[in-house]
């Protein structure tokens, strides 16, 4: 239905489409981008959808300039979002980092396809994952998400939004190729179904209000443009009133917080999928499309007499560390099959400390990983275990 | 014995309003012609009586780039080159709201100069103000698109070998609806300018002269502040109304100032909201091709 911002029904629908009406019901109403295959299927639609909704697309020159015009609305009190991929992502990182140093709420969809540089532009990899990450200068904390369908890219768009508006930062959904161009089936719930979170607003007239002065959770209450409250906001260094101060003690105070407000509200920020984690002894870790493939090699598994167990990523950053620290020493091994040469499988390793073996199943870009060479992994890593006790 | 000294404040200054009076004293070096534009948009912000909380201030990186920390309104210091685009965003998410981007020669037209002309092709709704000191100031005096040819910076002690940019040129040539060039030495003139562009709908470009005695001037041993005041104020001449194009900046005794364009054009937003449910309208146009008299045979 032409028009209404929460199209609720059951559709066949792509992915990147999917992640535009979950942005419309969310109540995102200014979108910026550039186009770039795989993601330009987002704009496309937003450049439709938008003004049927009361918002406004506006095709910029680049992605430098797209993601700046997203922080700029978010700072006018839109929700505002952006689409890329690869390169573009890329481009977009230096004010990604001034969305996270002045606590921009906003979201950015990267599609990602295949790399270094341009790459293959119309075949799926998850190769950005570690950029997602650590791509802007600094240290920071990020959010980002990891849909494995078209139903999750609308659901983790909604998510994505209310965390960005909650936590006030840029939050980045980790999509790739395939689950950008397959068609699934999408259901879109009713208007009243759908969770919304908003920013925090000002309590304290304009005259007492400190624009980063932060509550218990961390979180500063957002001023936004023509509210009376006429504040500054700067990528430099600042203190509680949005001052900059160019010494150790304020870039301490600042920064400790940007970290502080995600790590200290880390549990209610990551989310996974758990699946035969109660018996497991061999757990594949898996996000994104990989995850779609690890499912079907663990049922496999299981299937053989294999307890084997299922963690998907919802959240990929931050990563799940406590509840892999707790599984690890139980475990025979963990298993991360990722279209890369290794990078979450890193970080999975990280968190097991040397507990169990840490194995990855790595494709590196242009094709998805096959259940069975997942199913292999899982296999070896049994069979292993069993040669092992023999020998002993 | 010791004398008790009663800390006195001093008088508010007229343009305190408009200030944040508690991160007084700016960076800004002697000389500078930076706090000069800067009280002359504040002026112009109060004769325009505008209500403050319809009107935000975008700047990018550099020395002008610091204007959005002292200006009391809702202020954004963006990261270098970006203020068009980030304002972009801002104008189109309040669109009452009037957006000013103050900000230095290098930042909008060598790392931002992409944008700034995509801004004015469309007519986004922003005043654009550049403050060009015909160098890199903040990091020590580098050469910049605006430097002139043979000038001396950090990174080009002979002479720049590159030609610069006429600034105005190019903005009209992008569709900019209004635009100006000053010298810091014009003070009632600019201020007149600022408020006429703030009321001007669509993309709006004003260029400021301003010295740089600390870098610029050192290098080119022009003197002092004052001295590179007088060198706009012995070579500079007001011609309103001429084309941007003749306008090129001619050191030698022609440096020409004035009002170049005021012109009507719809903007982005008059466009976008137009366009919505008239689909195809407007594309593609009617033929109006007419036959040409066929030339005169002799």
């Amino acid at each position: 239905m032409a028009g209404k911002a929460v199209m609720t029904g059951t559709y066949f629908m792509n992915g990147d489409h999917a992640c535009c009406e979950g942005a419309l019901a969310v109540g995102c109403r200014f979108f910026a981008g550039y186009p770039i295959t795989p993601a330009t299927e987002i704009a496309e639609r937003m450049s439709r959808r938008l003004p049927e909704c009361g918002g406004i697309y506006i095709q910029m020159e680049d992605e430098l300039a797209s993601i700046a015009a997203v922080l700029g609305a978010s700072w006018g009190g839109v929700k505002s979002m952006t689409s890329t991929s690869g390169p573009g992502f890329s481009l977009m990182m230096e004010n990604i980092g001034l969305g996270i140093c002045t606590e921009t709420p906003c979201v950015v969809c990267n599609v990602q396809r295949a790399g270094p540089s341009t790459g293959l532009p119309t075949l799926v990899a998850q190769g950005d994952m570690m950029q997602a990450r650590w791509g802007s200068h600094g240290h920071y904390e990020v959010i980002a998400l990891a849909p494995s369908s078209p139903q999750e890219m609308f659901d983790f768009t909604i998510r994505a939004f209310n965390l960005s508006e909650q936590y006030r930062l840029p939050v980045i959904i980790m999509a790739d190729e395939v689950i950008g161009h397959m068609n699934e089936r999408v259901v879109i719930p009713r208007e009243e179904e759908i969770t919304i979170t908003g920013r925090r607003k000002p309590t304290v007239p304009p005259d007492m209000f400190k624009p980063y002065q932060a509550d218990p959770d961390g979180v500063a209450p957002m001023a936004s443009c023509g509210e009376g409250y006429r504040i500054h906001v700067t990528g430099l260094t600042h203190d509680e009133r949005g001052y900059p101060v160019m010494d150790a003690a304020t870039q301490e105070n600042m920064t400790d917080r940007l970290i502080r407000k995600i790590r200290g509200n880390k549990d209610k920020i990551i989310r996974t999928d758990n699946a035969y984690l109660d018996d497991a002894d061999i757990v594949v870790t898996a996000y994104g499309i990989s995850a779609r493939s690890a499912k079907h090699a663990v049922r496999e598994a299981r299937s053989k007499g294999i307890r084997a167990g299922l963690i998907k990523l919802e959240t990929v950053w931050p990563f799940p560390e406590d509840l892999i620290r707790t599984l690890a020493p139980s475990l025979k091994a963990l298993i991360m099959p990722e279209i890369n040469a290794g990078q979450m499988v890193l970080e999975l390793e990280r968190c097991a400390g040397g507990a169990c073996p840490v194995e990855l199943v790595s494709h590196l870009g242009g094709g998805l990983i096959h259940p069975a060479a997942i199913l292999d992994a899982v296999m070896a890593a049994h069979k292993g275990k069993k040669k092992k006790k023999k020998e002993a | 014995m010791t004398t008790k000294k009663i800390a006195k404040l001093p008088p508010p200054h007229p343009m305190d309003s408009l200030l944040r009076v508690d991160r007084l004293p700016h960076i800004w070096c002697p000389g500078c012609g930076i706090g000069t534009v800067f009280s002359t948009i504040i002026a112009a912000i109060q004769k325009s009586q505008t209500d403050l909380d319809k009107i935000s201030m975008v700047s990018g990186i550099g020395c002008t780039g610091r204007i959005a920390g002292y200006v009391k309104l809702d202020s954004y210091h963006t990261t270098h080159g970006r203020a068009i685009p980030f304002a972009t965003g801002l104008k189109l998410a309040k669109p009452d709201t009037k957006v000013l981007v103050v900000s230095g020669d290098g930042d909008l037209f060598a790392i931002g100069g992409n944008h700034i002309i995509h801004a004015a092709r469309r007519n986004m709704d922003l005043t654009v103000i550049c403050v060009n000191n015909l160098n890199y100031g903040m990091t020590g005096g580098q050469q910049a698109p605006s430097t002139p040819f043979g000038a001396k910076t950090t990174t080009s002690v002979d002479g720049s070998p590159e030609e610069p940019f006429n600034f105005c040129a190019l903005a009209a040539a992008c569709g900019a609806v209004y635009v100006a060039r000053w010298t810091a030495l014009n003070v009632r003139l600019l201020t007149n300018s600022i408020t006429e562009a703030m009321n001007k709908k669509g993309f709006s470009f004003i260029e400021i002269l301003t010295p740089c005695p600390s870098s610029f001037g050192r290098r080119n041993r022009m003197g002092t502040g004052l001295d590179l005041l007088k060198f706009y104020h012995d070579r500079s001449v007001i011609m309103n109304d001429i084309d941007p194009k003749d306008a090129a900046l001619n050191f030698e005794g022609g440096i020409v100032v004035g009002r170049f364009v005021n012109i009507e054009r719809p903007t982005f937003i008059d466009n976008y909201l137009a366009a919505q449910g008239h689909q195809n309208a407007a594309w593609p146009p009617p033929n109006k091709k007419t036959i040409r008299e066929p030339l005169e045979k002799e």
